[in-house]
């Protein structure tokens, strides 16, 4: 693989937007498994899946809870920005536009922790 | 499968799911407000046609989706061979498949 000749790039906020865009697509695609496995108990009846969801309302779960909205709501905005992008004529602001996908993920997120709480 | 089919299912999957991740959301912090609770989901989703075409149609786009964008990932990052990399992809998506269609099933049947 041949290496860039620049890494000056790193750290440049839309670099980060692209590492938030491919780190949190990863980590939704791997809680997704347990996702479905977790619905899946209600194969085994309510009371199955009801015992877990008790569990989840454990502190430590809901600040789990709270990241992976925050994840779908962050992989959403920067998805859309993306599509935007690359279908749409070039605009300046992008910058601007991330670091408002990135404020918009954390209000959705707030919106969360506050219907939880 | 070449890089372009790939490119356009992944875009493709991705238009999909806005919607559907918005209305995701919706129910997420709807339901949580509501104090999340076994019976008041399985009330809304048992033996709704909608709910299982929502949700049916949500996990065939996510797993696509989801499959391609790990494939990217490992290329990338991980810089394996194309072979490699095409098993990867069928796997994972195929995992992701059956276990959503099994999900959708478990809550949607009445």
């Amino acid at each position: 693989m041949s290496r860039p000749h620049t890494t000056a790039y790193r750290g440049d906020r839309l670099w980060l937007a692209a590492m938030v865009h491919r780190v949190s697509g990863v980590l939704l695609a791997a809680f997704l498994p347990l996702h479905f496995l977790v619905l899946g108990l209600a194969l085994r009846g309510e009371a199955e899946l009801d015992g877990f969801l008790q569990w989840s309302k454990s502190p430590l779960v809901k600040f789990a809870e709270t990241g992976l909205v925050l994840l779908l709501a962050v992989h959403l905005l920067g998805g859309i920005r993306l599509l935007l992008i690359e279908n749409l004529p070039w605009r300046a602001g992008q910058k601007r536009m991330a670091t408002l996908a990135a404020a918009a993920a954390v209000g959705i997120a707030g919106v969360f922790l506050m219907a939880l709480l | 499968m070449s890089a372009v089919r790939l490119y356009v299912w992944q875009r493709m999957t991705a238009v999909l799911m806005v919607p559907l991740i918005a209305v995701h959301l919706i129910v997420i912090i709807y339901a949580t407000n509501r104090g999340l609770s076994a019976a008041d989901m399985l009330g809304r989703t048992r033996g709704s046609v909608a709910w299982g075409l929502y949700y049916g149609l949500f996990v065939v786009a996510a797993s696509i989706h989801g499959a391609i964008g790990v494939r990217g990932v490992a290329r990338e990052w991980l810089g394996w061979r194309e072979t490699a990399l095409d098993r990867l992809m069928w796997i994972f998506g195929a995992v992701l498949l059956v276990l959503g269609l099994r999900a959708v099933i478990a809550v949607v049947l009445p």
